[in-house]
């Protein structure tokens, strides 16, 4: 099934707004995360299923962005930044199925000579992207650069990065806090993907991260929560971030969501965070995600 | 052999400073970032100049790389400045992924590099860093003598797309090149000709190797000195034409023997046409508090040194 939305790019200022419509993208894409690491028996779907609806909602809704006309410099759009560059295939699926390269380049994802590396890079001239991460702890310091470069540019566009809960452990990420505060750098919504799981288990058992909301506060941020597998809060709390910017702070989304959300079997287990479905255990995930738009 | 002079001795990081501020006033996207050292950098008539564009990041060196690599999507020229130890070492990964395998146009500018940093002692002094950067692939790497040199790389790396690493230090050393002369990057610059050997030389050991050059000369050896500003891209013409000439090479620099100048060449000159070949470098140690003059000494990369590498080679042609 293909809706009219597919079969025409999308275009700048012009998002799609039917939640319905976006339900069924996250539902597409889900699919194609689970066959783009299924296909190499590598890769990492459990935070690529669960900031899914964060994704599309940013890509198909709140994002004034140009897929078909892609450049470096993003010159009067919205930018988005992956630093937790491991959930690479639901990146690729959101960039894909908006517009910025064939969908059916999905299908090369992690295999040799493909532009769609493990992890995101620039390296490749893979359109949608502006810096390779995955090296976690890097991409918050990134926006704020870009984010000033807007500001030097007079360009009132925002600029939008996701980080994992895991990856705030990274020291660089509060050095880059600390900074976006200072510099009030208010032009930058950053989200926290806090699915509470890390490769070696739970966060709070790995290295609990304490009072977030408390710790990004004291910052100098203005923080704000929501549930991120309900497209319709993603959207809505996005849209009230947006009116935080421009009053001299950074704004912080923390994002609650459930690490393979959407598949019975990989919901809220540390095990999925890096690992590849089997044939039948994809088969199984298939069964529970409605194909909307077509397979890749 | 030509004869160089000089009038003042000048540090290398002011020449930055002047070229910073320079390509400024050219320029309106290029931008300063700096880490708590914007006197030590010479970074503060450029912050007075132009404050909407002077970044003081704290310190913060790894967040300071990434702001920088951020800074690129717009537009803007990114000129960092901190001392070379946490300029490289220190954020050795932000550079990579960040910069180098994002190829970005960030000018990493490092100074206080070497032995010659002085007093403040081994944390500070690095002798990696050429090695550090001339790995990464895509990495520019330019390492001047002087203070008109470091001021005309400065304004040179304006006009230059893509990753780039700056080395320059901290003592007044001979301001002895022409001001006038333009930077080109990746080109050898020939100071003087001769026929026995070549001395291939980078940053503070350029003036060393001049010193060396006419102790060589009332002993009757003829040494052609090239200086390396670029060791990366390496100016391998250059090189090969003058090995071919004198079949010997000396090289000299402030830096570890492996990974450095050294390094690069003895590779190429392994490959295309092998030759003896001494090297002038810190072996495989690291330095201490002391004078810059004391150091240099202490650890072999003085004039005297340079003049008993060659004197050693010119035995094993």
């Amino acid at each position: 099934m293909t809706t009219e939305i597919f079969s025409s790019p999308i275009k700048i200022n012009s998002p799609v707004k039917s939640t319905d419509e976006l339900k069924k993208i996250c539902s597409q894409v889900r699919r194609d995360i689970l066959r783009m690491v299924h296909a190499p028996q590598s890769g990492h779907p459990g935070g690529s299923l669960g900031c899914t609806e964060f994704l599309v909602a940013l890509y198909f809704s709140i994002m004034k962005h140009n897929p078909k006309k892609f450049t470096m410099n993003g010159i009067v759009e919205d930018i988005f930044f992956l630093s937790n560059g491991h959930i690479s295939a639901a990146w690729y699926s959101v960039l894909a199925r908006s517009g910025y390269f064939p969908i059916k380049e999905l299908a090369t994802f992690r295999k040799l000579n493909t532009r769609l590396q493990g992890h995101p890079t620039t390296h490749e001239g893979l359109e949608g992207i502006r810096v390779a991460s995955g090296s976690l702890g890097q991409g918050m310091s990134v926006a704020c650069g870009t984010a000033l470069a807007k500001k030097l540019n007079k360009d009132s566009q925002l600029v939008f990065s996701l980080h994992g809960d895991g990856e705030i452990q990274e020291g660089q990420i509060w050095e880059a806090a600390m900074f976006a505060s200072a510099r009030k750098i208010d032009n930058l919504i950053s989200t926290i993907d806090w699915n509470g799981q890390q490769i070696d288990g739970a966060v709070d058992k790995v290295m609990p991260l304490g009072d977030l909301k408390a710790k990004w506060t004291a910052f100098g941020w203005d923080v704000l929560e929501m549930n991120g597998n309900k497209i319709e809060e993603v959207i809505s709390v996005i849209e009230e971030a947006k009116k935080h910017t421009g009053k001299g702070k950074p704004v912080m989304i923390l994002m609650k969501t459930e690490m393979g959300h959407g598949v019975d079997f990989m919901v809220n287990s540390h095990k999925w965070h890096g690992v590849a479905p089997n044939d039948e255990q994809l088969q199984n995930a298939l069964a529970q995600l409605p194909e909307t738009l077509g397979d890749y | 052999m030509k004869k160089f002079t000089y009038t003042e001795k000048k540090d290398t990081r002011s020449g930055f400073g002047a070229g910073l501020l320079d390509i400024g006033k050219k320029n309106p996207n290029v931008v300063a970032l700096c880490a708590d050292l914007t006197g030590s950098l010479k970074m503060d008539a450029f912050e007075k100049e132009f404050p909407e564009r002077f970044i003081q990041c704290g310190i913060a060196e790894a967040n300071m790389i990434g702001v920088a690599a951020g800074l690129t999507i717009g537009g803007k020229i990114p000129f960092t400045g901190t001392f070379a130890n946490f300029s490289t070492g220190r954020v050795y990964d932000q550079i990579r992924q960040s910069v180098a395998y994002s190829n970005k146009n960030v000018k990493i500018c490092a100074s206080h590099a070497g032995l010659t940093l002085g007093e403040d002692g081994a944390t500070h002094q690095i002798l990696e860093d050429i090695g550090l950067m001339k790995m990464l692939p895509g990495m520019t790497v330019i390492c001047p003598c002087d203070y008109n040199q470091t001021k005309a790389a400065t304004i040179a790396l304006e006009k230059h797309v893509g990753p780039a690493y700056l080395r320059f230090g901290r003592p007044a050393v001979p301001n002895f090149t022409d001001a006038a002369t333009p930077f080109e990057i990746g080109k050898a610059q020939i100071l003087t000709e001769g026929k026995d050997v070549s001395i291939f030389a980078t940053g503070h050991l350029v003036w060393k190797a001049i010193e060396a050059c006419e102790i060589l000369e009332a002993k009757g050896i003829s040494c052609e000195l090239i200086n390396i500003h670029t060791i990366k891209p390496l100016d391998e013409k250059a090189i090969l034409a003058s090995v071919r000439k004198t079949k010997c090479v000396v090289t000299a620099e402030e830096h570890q023997r492996n990974g450095g100048l050294g390094d690069s060449i003895a590779q190429l000159l392994s490959k295309e046409f092998p030759v003896p070949i001494e090297m002038v470098a810190v072996n495989d140690s690291f330095g201490e508090s002391g004078t810059p003059s004391e150091l240099m000494t202490k650890y072999g990369i003085d004039t005297p040194n340079v003049v008993s590498a060659v004197e050693k080679v010119l035995m094993r042609k």
